[in-house]
């Protein structure tokens, strides 16, 4: 949402139980344009927030003029003081998929992620080195514990075999919860980052602009999922048949639609008011 | 008409040659070139006729037909075209129309671009808007004179209307409510639910989301007279149920006569356990629940053990519609408004705190009592200190148990179905289940895991004489409580389930029974050898000779 149509934008996703106090909008009302101005942003979006156990990030997303460019996350606690996050990397988004559990709220905070393909362990086992008969154990599943506890068999929990790509020997003992937040606001954006269709267009040159006539969707057209695309890279644009293709404008058509998603939904609440700007989670 | 191609240029030109009235025309089917008409029947130059002097006439007609054919692109024809354009001069009767007549010509085509006027008339879409806003407005009504209002008051005192903008406006300090419009008209539909229900005390429980549509719900304490109604009502089902059961047990007693018995299953079901009575335990508040504020209320039926126990094991997503089947593995003995009973009462039990000495145990009873009151002496602890410490908050809802109820009952065996097993006389000693005390401090509560059960923050750093104590529970996400002073209030907005680090896995079929208790007649044996078989027809031999061989001696004896 932007910071102008904050107040308007929340009394519309405030259905959840989940919104601002009065505190934070008035902060955000104050520091998302000075974050505008001093990252030289177009557009700053507030993203939304991540409960954690001792406090919550409070998440805001600055775009350049191409909307449709990887955009600058920047969180923060009090929604005064923002801090950048670097963008996500596949490496952050795999490791971030192991860890279950909530944020602990302090971004310094490690998870200890000793995880080791079963091939690499055996190989270290066939080499004859010796290896720690404790760690042996640990290593033979996946485990993730918090360094405070030190409680390294409580819970075993299994996981899938990281992607073949990663060197068997580098590992990983630790993710920051720094990492785990970027990937997970990277997930949750490519997840459920929806827009109308027709709110944005692209420009021949490739770069990709609201667009200024759209004025919502009709009634209509609010209730079908194919209204909505992911504002994202697009994946499935290319597998479309001839046929679909033709009837697809190039200029308003180009992300991928939601009717596609598995696990097929309804798209049941019906929208009550026409959004200008696409929808963000609060 | 005669008409020569030298016509008077004053005529006004009316066939296809306006301008060309000295010249000898183009085109085809010229009537001065040669074959001219000899296509048309009675012309054709192999008959002897001679052609018509009247071929002018047969042009004129062609001529015209060829103006009035239609064009395949617009529509419109040249004839009528022509006609428009001349129409509209000699109407306007322009200067130096020789010179803009090709603009005329564009003018009229363009008049020509009429919209379709259908017949039918759009059908005037209401939005759903109108028929949502039609029902928000049917709550600000006020319903009944002022004069009636106040009587009821003096008589019955006052029922305790929420007042769920105060409530609300404390838990938006910490970002946590729904809008202020929709606060209020749920403020609203409250009133209509005391004023239409004999209501005693009434609480803006919260709102459950779900797929289609959301719940919005109210505890309420009925008074005294309606509950007891429902329980003959109840009663009075339970017994007619009974006696059915009783009839088509003799039915199928005679049908069992005629037809040889299939074996018993040894399946025993596990006793029914009673629920627990309105207005104490898990039904101590009775329920309502709307869709949305401005629809009716329903009220939801009490809760029984076996649907606590079963819904701890599954997880679905309310739909928004009560009557909907929950399906689901163990079998859920109810449908959607069932299920959302069962989860009210395992939040309530799980969530609902107050600061600690609010509420205290009467003074004559001993520690383990049910009820408590409110401690008039209670000084509030401040918010500081409330913030700090989890010791300052106490549940007030007692804790439910794995039996599903919050007072544990023995299990009652039913005599009739054991009379013919022999199994009766074993009987399975079950413990006696503790839950915790009644007003326990939330400090004892176990975490999950490695993460806390509750999280207790202040609204606002920067105006702590101001800030409110802010409470969230880890295990059932979306369930919140304050306390500001005296004030202090539970409430809960959510999906309705628990939470679980793992995805929810549904529980595993239990393997198959055995069918049959192992009777020697039935069990498997494997087939004999065949050394087996000779060994056994050689022994009955000797058995027969050594018979034989008797008798005979029996016989010499004799």
């Amino acid at each position: 949402m932007e910071a102008q149509s904050l107040p308007a934008a929340l009394a519309l996703v405030a259905g959840g139980g989940a919104g601002l106090s009065p505190e934070r909008r008035a902060a955000l009302g104050a520091s998302l344009p000075l974050v505008q101005r001093d990252y030289r942003f177009e557009r700053v979006w507030f993203w939304g927030c991540i409960q954690g156990l001792r406090g919550a990030y409070y998440i805001a997303e600055g775009l350049g003029p191409d909307r449709a460019a990887p955009r600058s996350r920047l969180y923060s606690f009090n929604c005064l003081d923002w801090s950048l996050l670097t963008p996500a990397t596949e490496e952050m988004l795999a490791l971030a998929e192991q860890l279950k559990g909530h944020f602990q709220g302090d971004p310094s905070f490690e998870y200890s992620l000793a995880e080791i393909n079963a091939e690499a362990a055996a190989r270290l086992v066939q080499s004859g080195k010796e290896v720690n008969p404790a760690k042996r154990f640990r290593t033979q599943f996946a485990t993730f514990v918090p360094l405070t506890l030190h409680s390294l068999f409580s819970e075993m929990k299994t996981r899938k075999a990281l992607p073949l790509k990663f060197p068997y020997f580098s590992l990983k003992p630790v993710i920051k919860e720094e990492d785990r937040l970027i990937a997970t606001i990277e997930q949750i954006d490519r997840a459920v980052g929806i827009v109308p269709r027709g709110a944005f267009v692209k420009t021949p040159l490739g770069s990709v602009h609201e667009n200024r006539y759209f004025e919502g969707l009709s009634l209509v057209e609010a209730k079908k999922l194919r209204s909505y695309f992911h504002f994202t890279e697009p994946a499935n644009l290319k597998n479309k048949t001839l046929l679909e293709k033709a009837d697809l404008d190039p200029s308003t058509d180009f992300l991928d639609s939601l009717e596609h998603d598995i696990p097929r939904g309804k798209g049941s609440k019906i929208k009550r008011c026409n959004e200008r700007e696409g929808n963000r989670e609060v | 008409m005669d008409r020569s191609p030298e016509s008077d240029p004053a005529e006004e030109p009316q066939s296809a040659y306006p301008q060309d009235a000295r010249e000898v025309g183009h085109g085809p089917y010229q009537p001065h070139e040669p074959g001219y008409g000899l296509d048309q029947p009675g012309y054709s130059p192999y008959e002897d006729e001679i052609p018509d002097p009247q071929t002018r006439m047969l042009a004129i007609k062609n001529a015209k037909a060829y103006l009035l054919k239609t064009s395949t692109k617009s529509g419109l024809n040249l004839y009528d075209h022509f006609a428009n354009i001349l129409t509209k001069i000699l109407d306007e009767q322009p200067a130096n129309t020789v010179d803009i007549i090709e603009n005329i010509s564009q003018d009229v085509k363009r008049a020509q671009f009429r919209k379709k006027m259908d017949t039918l008339r759009d059908e005037h879409v209401i939005p759903p808007t109108v028929e949502a806003a039609e029902k928000y407005k049917a709550l600000f009504v006020k319903e009944g004179g002022e004069d009636e209002q106040e009587e009821l008051e003096e008589e019955m005192g006052q029922p305790s209307l929420p007042n769920v903008m105060e409530t609300a406006f404390y838990f938006e300090q910490a970002g946590i409510g729904l809008s202020r419009d929709e606060s209020y008209y749920i403020f609203l539909a409250l009133k209509n639910l005391i004023n239409v229900q004999p209501i005693q005390t009434c609480r803006f429980w919260g709102k459950i989301l779900g797929l289609e549509m959301n719940y919005i719900i109210a505890e309420v304490q009925l008074r005294e007279e309606e509950e007891e109604e429902e329980e003959t009502e109840e009663e009075g089902e339970e017994i007619i149920a009974e006696e059915q059961n009783e009839m088509d047990e003799a039915e199928e007693d005679e049908q069992k006569e005629k037809e040889p018995e299939p074996p018993k299953s040894t399946y025993k079901p596990p006793p029914d356990i009673p629920k627990e009575a309105n207005g104490t335990g898990t039904n101590k508040y009775v329920y309502f629940v709307c869709n949305e504020p401005g629809k009716p209320w329903v009220k939801l039926p009490p809760v029984t053990p076996a649907q606590i126990v079963c819904a701890r094991q599954i997880k679905k997503f309310f739909t928004g519609h009560l009557d909907a089947p929950v399906v689901s593995f163990p079998p859920f003995p109810g449908n959607e408004a069932n299920y959302l009973r069962a989860q009210i009462a395992r939040i309530s039990a799980g969530t609902h705190v107050s600061p600690t000495g609010f509420y205290q145990f009467p003074v004559d009873e001993e520690e383990e009592a049910d009820t408590y009151e409110e401690n008039l002496e209670f000084e509030p602890p401040p918010v500081a200190e409330m913030v700090e410490s989890l010791a300052t908050w106490a549940h007030h809802v007692k804790e439910i148990l794995k039996q599903g109820r919050c007072v544990w009952i023995k299990p009652a065996q039913k005599s009739e179905e054991n009379e013919e097993d022999e199994e009766e006389e074993e009987e399975e000693e079950q413990e006696e289940e503790r839950g915790q005390a009644l007003l326990t401090l939330i400090s004892e509560d176990e975490g999950i895991k490695n993460i806390p059960a509750w999280t207790v923050q202040a609204s606002t750093d920067l105006i702590p004489e101001y800030a409110v104590a802010i409470l969230q529970s880890n295990r059932w996400p979306g369930a919140y409580a304050f306390a500001s002073g005296r004030k202090f209030e539970n409430i809960y907005f959510g999906w309705g389930h628990k939470y679980n680090q793992e995805n929810h896995t549904p529980a595993l079929p239990p393997p198959a029974e055995a069918e049959f208790p192992s009777d020697p007649g039935i069990t498997e044996r494997a087939d004999p050898t065949v050394e087996e078989e000779m060994a056994f027809k050689a022994a009955q031999e000797e058995a027969l000779a050594e018979a034989e061989e008797e008798e005979n001696e029996e016989v010499e004896d004799d």
